[in-house]
């Protein structure tokens, strides 16, 4: 066998390793998730069963921790995706001179750890709260806004950075031919901004909720005495626990699986219209020309 | 600033100022400007703050360094011991994350054709949008005592009775790196990308070893990349608070366990503060050694 | 309101620079008229200033008498269209035509008739519902006109429109534009490098260099009676001679150059020793057989000749040590020119200019 094939061979070997480093955990835990025992293992196994399913759902602190984290993601999403947009389009304008200044404040949350951000948050409103007087049930105490705030901050850099990308490939003209066909600021945003920037407005919904959703260690300061699903999640893990946080596990898993499916074949389709609006201009070019020419 | 309202509009331009200045002021500048702030002061109840008692000190960082002012030892020992594994830790962490995918960027980017290696991509990816925690949890299932791993070891005759996987922090280590190779995978997957493959081809055709290509072509054009995901690994681990939480053996703790303490059982906020600003101090300190020791800007590494 | 467009002293400055020199000019109502110049020039920041998408350091820019600063370009009474179009890629053609009436708050159904209407202006009848990326580029540039036309605009300023087209499009569009502006009879302004497109359309032209209009005039003042040297090579190919004024005769001035004595007309008054060109175009330029009457003759050698189908391009080096370049109507009895043979060439004085001495346009 030549060295190079043994080069191939050791590629192959490295790469089918690295792959079972990477879901070995996530299907033993997918295992455990169907496994009839009381704690959460592969072997010995004991048998098949559905029943810690419905024990999810029957864990009243989990399913409150759910609706908390869900309630967090929208309103991350309602704060992050205005603010990542409006800091994207500052970002295009802003003078030369400020850019790598201003570029570096708004990305710094993303190069700093989360607990941090979770902390900073805390006493800041904390202290906003004392300054202004504010009665213990105001917002500056309440664990869900300040969890929203603390997670807006490092989701909106993300929001930014997807907004920024798209915005690099806006034609800017369109806004001035806009103004120029008589469009006030406000109707060149909504009717020619907006619509050229939806596609990154949804991945930036998505992104900011999913990240919202699944963050611990900002939200493990900034929660207090309420709960999200992923503190009740390293509760229940720390104390050692019951198989249904995998049943959990497999649900999310499935959810992801069929949607990660489901953006593939969204992406093809997109780009095979594509392909046939420009299939079509050409054929209009060619007829167009041949129209062209007795005119010559 | 005149031309920034009349490109914009009055409507849009109010509505463009107070987003940013709200996140940038409220969000990211005054609340650490302020947790500085706080980093540096006593431990007060609400009642006191701004009264005689509130004033600067630097208890907070001394009790770091030498521990409380009766304790015996001249050293806060145990802070300091954790502070110190926890960064080790991490360069390690990152070391080894750097090490298992840089072959698996190199062969998505130049290796691996179209279709298989966009699959490659999405199996990449899949593994990351399950939570951070029951990631952890799942390699609880795997290093436990009663775990896969000791079965199978068991089963084969290799050991008589269980390794304790957590206590020796085998599972932390395995759990963070595997935590968080998806942000090394994909800066090295950007940066190897877009090397010219002909480049590749021309030092193979002059004679160079592979690891010679490697070395002088694919590394120095993936330099940003590197950076990047040394940066986000080291930080993400340094900063990791799950992880250790779950997979930490009872006696070892993580630096971001003990600034958890004192915000909750601890009930001393400064303190945690002031140990916040250390945790923070080291990862701005980090950055700032791979921006010199690779010489890129900081736009270059946040991408 | 008449539309006509006034440039009263406008001078644009970014910074440092000058980008327009005290602009002073008058567009008539219904007028087709064109800036012309290289890229660089200054055109395209005049049209900015016009449409509103800047306003003039100094001076005034007018539309129909009334000073338009400080108001935006979403408030004149122009249109754009753009160098590249900037059609809207999310909006079908029939919306990308009625989208400044629908800014202006016009009822669907009215929006489509009109639509409609404008469609069939630029026969592309029944392609409204159509995606922008599926036209060619010749129905793109037609749905752009469409799209400025839709709201009535006074004035319409184009900005190099032509340029992403090919050749045979290109010819084609300017027939066709020319015919739009005579069919809605409102003020064009026409922005371009290409001389043929100025030449072809426009009723005016103002040739502009580094920021200064050089001359305003019909196509054929401008190509006949050029007033600056600029002006005489870039609008045509002409044939430089440098030298200095040695007497003034009548309309006539002769220039002593490195061919001698040359004779061409006066068109800027100027006197005896001042440094001037003088220019004269190749088609000017013919054999002299024997003692020929030519006012001027010029002995040369042939270098090279081309052939181009309806005339003939013969690359002459002349006695002065400069090449020259003669063309002739292909009449079907050409002579021959063997490379290396002799030459004499000669021109008539009233087709020849003498200008000041100025900035050259580089072909």
């Amino acid at each position: 066998m030549s060295s190079q094939a043994i080069r191939k061979l050791l590629v192959s070997f490295y790469i089918v390793l690295f792959f079972l480093y990477l879901f070995t955990p996530l299907i033993m835990m997918g295992m455990a998730a169907f496994n009839d025992v009381e704690f959460p293992q592969v072997v010995p196994w004991a048998g098949f069963t559905l029943r810690w399913f419905p024990a999810l759902f029957a864990d009243a602190l989990m399913m409150e921790g759910i609706v908390n984290s869900i309630w967090i993601g929208i309103g991350v999403m309602a704060l992050s995706v205005p603010i990542g947009l409006a800091a994207a389009i500052v970002m295009t304008q802003v003078h030369q001179r400020l850019q790598t200044l201003y570029y570096t404040i708004v990305v710094s949350p993303v190069l700093m750890p989360g607990v941090i951000l979770g902390i900073s948050t805390l006493v800041f409103w904390d202290r906003l709260g004392t300054f202004m007087d504010a009665d213990y049930e105001s917002f500056y105490y309440s664990g869900m806004f300040l969890t929203i705030i603390g997670q807006s901050t490092f989701i909106s850099a993300y929001t930014m950075l997807i907004f920024l990308a798209r915005l690099q490939r806006f034609d800017r003209t369109q806004e001035e031919a806009a103004l120029d066909l008589g469009a006030s600021h406000v109707q060149v945003f909504w009717k020619v901004l907006i619509p050229f920037l939806r596609p990154a407005i949804f991945s930036a919904m998505g992104l900011a909720f999913l990240t919202s959703f699944e963050n611990y260690n900002t939200t493990v300061f900034t929660i207090q005495a309420e709960s999200t699903l992923t503190t009740v999640l390293a509760g229940k893990v720390r104390m050692g626990t019951q198989p249904d946080l995998a049943a959990l596990a497999v649900l999310i898993i499935g959810v992801t699986l069929v949607s990660a499916v489901a953006i593939e074949i969204a992406q093809r389709r997109e780009q095979r219209r594509e392909l046939a609006a420009k299939a079509e201009a050409a054929r209009a070019e060619r007829t167009m020309q041949a129209a062209a020419q007795p005119a010559q | 600033m005149t031309g920034f309202f009349q490109r914009n509009g009055i409507a849009i331009s109010t509505y463009l100022i107070l987003a940013v200045v709200f996140w940038v002021v409220l969000m990211i500048v005054l609340p650490q400007a302020y947790m500085l702030d706080f980093s540096f002061r006593n431990n007060l109840p609400p009642a006191k703050i701004g009264g005689p008692e509130d004033v600067y000190t630097l208890s907070n960082y001394r009790y770091l360094v030498f521990g409380s002012p009766g304790s015996a030892d001249a050293f806060n020992y145990l802070h300091l011991q954790v502070f110190l594994r926890t960064i080790i830790a991490s360069i390690f962490v990152t070391l080894i994350d750097f090490a298992l995918c840089y072959p698996i960027a190199y062969y998505i980017a130049q290796v691996a054709k179209g279709g298989f290696a966009r699959s490659m991509i999405l199996l990449l990816i899949l593994p990351f949008w399950v939570n951070e925690i029951l990631r952890a949890f799942s390699f609880r299932i795997l290093f436990g005592t009663s775990g896969v791993i000791n079965a199978v070891l068991q089963s084969l005759g290799i050991v008589d009775q269980p390794i304790d996987f957590l206590r020796a922090d085998v599972a932390l280590y395995a759990g963070l790196s595997y935590a968080y190779i998806l942000l090394m995978v994909f800066p090295l997957y950007n940066a190897i990308e877009s090397l010219d493959h002909n480049q590749i081809e021309a030092a193979r055709d002059l004679g160079s070893p592979w690891w010679r290509i490697h070395w002088r072509v694919v590394m120095p054009h993936a330099k940003p990349g590197i950076a990047s995901g040394c940066t986000l690994v080291f930080m993400l681990s340094a900063g990791a608070l799950a992880a250790p939480q779950i997979l930490g053996g009872p006696s070892s703790l993580w630096f971001t366990q003990i600034i958890y303490r004192w915000f909750n059982t601890g009930g001393n906020w400064p303190q945690g503060a002031a140990y916040a600003i250390v945790l923070l101090l080291a990862c701005l300190v980090f950055v700032l050694a791979v921006m010199r020791l690779f010489k890129i800007s900081l736009g270059e590494i946040a991408r | 309101m008449s539309a006509d467009v006034e440039l009263d002293h406008v001078t644009i400055r970014f910074g440092e620079f000058t980008a327009v020199k005290d602009a002073n000019l008058k567009i008539e109502d219904g007028e087709f008229f064109s800036f012309l110049g290289p890229s660089g020039c200054g055109k395209t920041t005049i049209l900015r200033a016009v449409s509103g998408f800047l306003e003039p350091s100094d001076g005034e820019v007018r539309i129909g008498g009334k000073n338009m600063r400080g108001i935006g370009p979403n408030k004149r009474p122009t249109a754009l269209i753009f160098q590249n179009l900037a059609l809207f890629p999310l909006m079908s053609v029939a919306d990308n035509i009625a989208f400044g009436l629908e800014v202006r708050g016009v009822g669907k159904a009215e929006r489509r008739k009109r639509a409609d209407e404008l469609l069939d202006l630029i026969a592309l009848d029944g392609q409204g519902d159509k995606k922008v990326g599926e036209l060619s580029g010749g129905q793109k540039q037609r749905v752009a006109i469409a799209r400025a036309l839709a709201v009535e605009p006074k004035v319409l300023l184009l900005d190099e429109p032509l340029s992403a087209l090919d050749l045979k499009l290109r010819q084609h569009m300017r027939t066709e534009l020319r015919a739009i502006q005579q069919r809605v009879g409102i003020t064009f302004i026409y922005i371009t490098h290409d001389q043929g497109e100025a030449l072809t359309m426009s009723d005016r032209i103002a040739v502009m260099s580094q920021g200064v209009v050089q001359q305003i005039g019909t196509g054929s003042e401008v190509y006949e009676n050029s007033q600056t040297a600029f002006v005489a090579s870039f609008v045509g190919e002409n044939n430089p001679f440098t030298g200095k004024v040695a007497a003034v005769d009548g309309q006539h001035a002769l220039i002593d150059t490195s061919f001698g004595r040359l004779r061409g007309r006066n068109l800027r008054g100027l006197s005896a020793g001042s440094e001037a060109m003088l220019f004269v175009r190749p088609e000017s330029l013919g054999l002299v057989n024997g003692q020929g009457a030519a006012d001027n003759v010029i002995e040369s050698t042939v270098l090279h000749s081309e052939f181009e189908g309806s005339f003939f391009s013969v690359f002459l080096r002349g006695d002065g040590g400069k090449d020259i370049v003669m063309s002739m109507t292909n009449s079907g009895n050409l002579p021959e020119f063997h490379e290396g043979a002799a030459a004499r060439v000669g021109f008539r004085a009233d087709r020849a200019v003498v200008l000041p001495v100025g900035e050259v346009a580089d072909e």
